[in-house]
């Protein structure tokens, strides 16, 4: 019965990718690997509670290519522990055997070749089959708890303000959530969400800005397995400053780890034996949250976009890292006896489109939901010679295209683009299609700005985002990845402080320095600030690919890493 | 190398948030002087010790226009064990004082909350005087960034 769903690596697959230089690799994987159903969701249960964890979908309904970090750099305590490891060491780490599927889903190593052989992955209805599967094991053992960024990074989500993840999620049934990019939908648009959702939104370090005192409800009590489990929520700490704050005004974030603290010794207080935060901290924060405050069982972690196979243990806190764009669930078994957690059983699920069998309603549900827009979602604007994805710490093809289009379309000297971590790959030879564009831009705020900058502004912004995701304190850094820059290079040693990462600013097209005193046109998109005027980016973009109709992007070398 | 960069980092916190926003390292300084002589005049001379004293602060401020801050003080309220004043300091502001909070047995907690402007990254500081004249001190960096590349 399985048999179409396994991975048939044979002979036409291998042809029509790898060079004859692969093959000997190849053949050599093709004979390891036969991969079923089965062999991804059989779990020996284990213990009371079944944790199950899906974090920043980002409105991802089907499938998707996703190409995981090829550089993603640690600093200060965090330097080359995971998350902060990536390809052939990410595999070594984790004993994963290169070219293998988790190799493919974990790491960038030939993401291209074997994005080819193994498919796409998450999609709504292939994790509600698991979901499903797992509930039907385990009973009312189970929560299903969502990390948040689920209702934005599509076309349909935007279209539909957020609705159709919405509507989607709904039938999964999850137990408790948590936001980021939610917000960036506008404070009444949230609430009239939440005043519906026939689950808890948590946030317990969501306060509101003129009261001073907590605006969401903090943690939510379950009972499971006769367990008594509280589940915290913390909403990303940064949503008013990485997003505009002016789209809710009234909502205050930020670390509170006092909060965290108190939360947590209130819900022990209260009865609870299994103490779960369901976090949009990011993991580095995470980390450091685990060593600072103490009774809380599990973090599952989010915003990062890590995918961790292992999890990672904090004294005795277990940190969970469950990807992104649908990738990836997350079952984690724990025991608890006696008010304790006695042990646990994880295992990061691989969502392979093409061996789970999807869940019939749900992809019902998602072609209705996506039928309205199935035109326009397919409409093809180019075609790209090069593999485009965004992960990253510098840069990514995806923003190369975007940063090009800026500079091109805008006639700027200088394009600026977010260092955003969402934004699903396309692979070299496919059309970029409607769809493609709006996985890497879909979003409230997407006025493509034309301005003036001074070099030492330039330079302010770089070394500020710089700090944002090298500051060696973790409570100080925000997650995404450096600002994205086209027609400047510059050199950063992410090891420096703030104001001294960055040198060596050079206009590409003249290889002049860039001089603090003078001033460059400067385009980017997604600014913060209220009342940014100019055209979506989404159309910016369109423009440039009407006029370059096939994407032919160089290796990006702008960006120098030093120290 | 390491332990050296981190350590002079350390000594030289104030002056490096502002190169890094644009203006000039020396009105950084002398601020950060004013606030020192600030503290020595508060507690008269003696050097205030960690604990007891609580400031709570965002690590980045989402406004820094008014950034939302609060002290607290471990104390029991009665007998010596009184808080007669805490004094908040921003280092970094042209003028750091901020408030001082004055309190008494009646006050029963020696706990406040204020917004205070913040015109950069700095640290705020805050000195607790106990009536036996023992002085505690907190302190924290508070970030004023540009922001938007975050996700």
């Amino acid at each position: 019965m399985f048999s179409r769903r396994e991975f048939l690596m044979a002979g036409a697959a291998l042809s029509a990718v790898a060079g004859p230089a692969l093959v000997g690799q190849w053949s050599r994987a093709a004979a390891q690997q036969k991969l079923g159903e089965n062999d991804l969701l059989d779990f020996d249960a284990f213990g009371n509670v079944t944790l199950v964890h899906v974090t920043d979908i980002h409105a991802q309904l089907m499938p998707v290519y996703f190409r995981e970090p090829s550089v993603n750099l640690g600093v200060g305590a965090a330097a080359g522990l995971p998350p902060h490891v990536t390809g052939a060491d990410f595999l070594k780490l984790y004993g994963i055997e290169p070219h293998s599927p988790h190799a493919y889903a974990l790491t960038s190593e030939d993401f291209s070749a074997l994005a080819r052989s193994y498919g796409k992955m998450g999609g709504l209805d292939r994790i509600a089959a698991i979901i499903k599967r797992i509930r039907a094991e385990r009973g009312d053992n189970t929560l299903l708890l969502d990390g948040g960024d689920t209702w934005q990074g599509s076309y349909t989500s935007l279209k539909t303000n957020g609705q159709d993840m919405v509507t989607a999620m709904n039938a999964l049934e999850p137990d408790a959530m948590t936001g980021h990019w939610e917000f960036t939908y506008g404070a009444d648009r949230v609430t009239e969400i939440i005043d519906e959702l026939p689950f808890a939104f948590l946030g317990g370090n969501i306060y509101d800005a003129e009261w001073n005192e907590p605006a969401f409800e903090a943690y939510k009590m379950f009972e499971r397995g006769g367990v008594k489990v509280a589940v915290l929520g913390q909403a990303f700490p940064y949503t008013p400053i990485a997003n505009p704050r002016w789209m809710f005004p009234n909502w205050s974030f930020g670390i509170r780890e006092e909060d965290v603290a108190a939360n947590v010794a209130e819900a022990r207080a209260d009865g609870a034996e299994l103490v779960v935060l369901l976090s949009h901290n990011g993991f580095d924060v995470d980390r450091a949250l685990a060593s600072r405050v103490e009774g809380i069982d599990v973090i599952l972690t989010g915003h990062t976009h890590d995918a961790l196979p292992e999890p990672v243990l904090v004294g005795k806190t277990l940190l969970i890292a469950s990807g992104s764009h649908g990738k990836f669930v997350t079952r984690l078994d724990v025991d608890v006896q006696d008010g304790a957690m006695k042990g646990f059983r994880h295992r990061l699920i691989p969502v392979f489109s093409d061996v789970i069998a999807p869940d019939a309603e749900m992809t019902k549900l998602v072609g209705e939901l996506r039928a309205p827009y199935a035109d326009e979602l397919k409409r093809e604007l180019a075609r790209t010679d090069a593999l485009l994805y965004r992960r990253g710490n510098f840069n990514g093809t995806f923003d190369d295209l975007i940063c090009q289009a800026l500079l091109d379309v805008r006639e700027a000297d200088i394009a600026l683009s977010p260092g955003f971590r969402w934004g699903t790959s396309v692979l070299p030879g496919q059309a970029i299609t409607v769809e493609d564009l709006h996985n890497a831009c879909a979003m409230t705020y997407p006025a493509a700005y034309r301005s003036t900058m001074s070099g030492e502004t330039i330079k302010t912004i770089l070394e500020d985002v710089a700090d944002n995701l090298f500051n060696e304190d973790p409570y100080y850094q925000q997650g995404g990845d450096m600002v994205r820059v086209g027609g400047m290079g510059y050199a950063i040693d992410p090891g420096q402080t703030m104001g001294n990462r960055i040198s060596g600013m050079t206009l590409l097209k003249t290889g002049e320095a860039v001089e603090a005193s003078r001033d460059y046109t400067v385009a980017g998109w997604a600014s913060v600030n209220e009342a940014t005027e100019g055209p979506p980016i989404w159309d910016v973009v369109e423009e440039y690919l009407t006029r370059n109709p096939l994407v032919q992007l160089e290796e990006n070398r702008s960006v120098k890493v030093a120290g | 190398m390491n332990i050296n960069r981190r350590q002079a980092l350390g000594l030289s916190a104030g002056a490096v948030a502002f190169a890094a926003t644009g203006f000039s390292a020396l009105p950084a300084l002398a601020s950060a002087e004013d606030a020192d002589k600030r503290i020595a005049d508060f507690a008269g001379g003696k050097t205030p010790e960690a604990g007891k004293l609580t400031l709570t602060a965002p690590e980045i401020a989402e406004n820094g226009n008014t950034v939302p801050i609060s002290v607290s003080v471990d104390s029991a309220m009665e007998g010596d064990d009184v808080v007669e004043e805490v004094m908040i300091l921003a280092e970094g502001n042209p003028n750091p004082d901020v408030a001082t909070f004055r309190f008494s047995e009646a006050s029963g907690t020696a706990a406040a909350t204020t917004r205070m402007r913040l015109a950069k990254t700095q640290n705020v500081i805050a000195v607790a005087r106990m009536k036996d004249g023992t002085t505690y001190i907190d302190k924290k960096e508070v970030k004023v960034t540009i922001g938007g590349c975050g996700g």
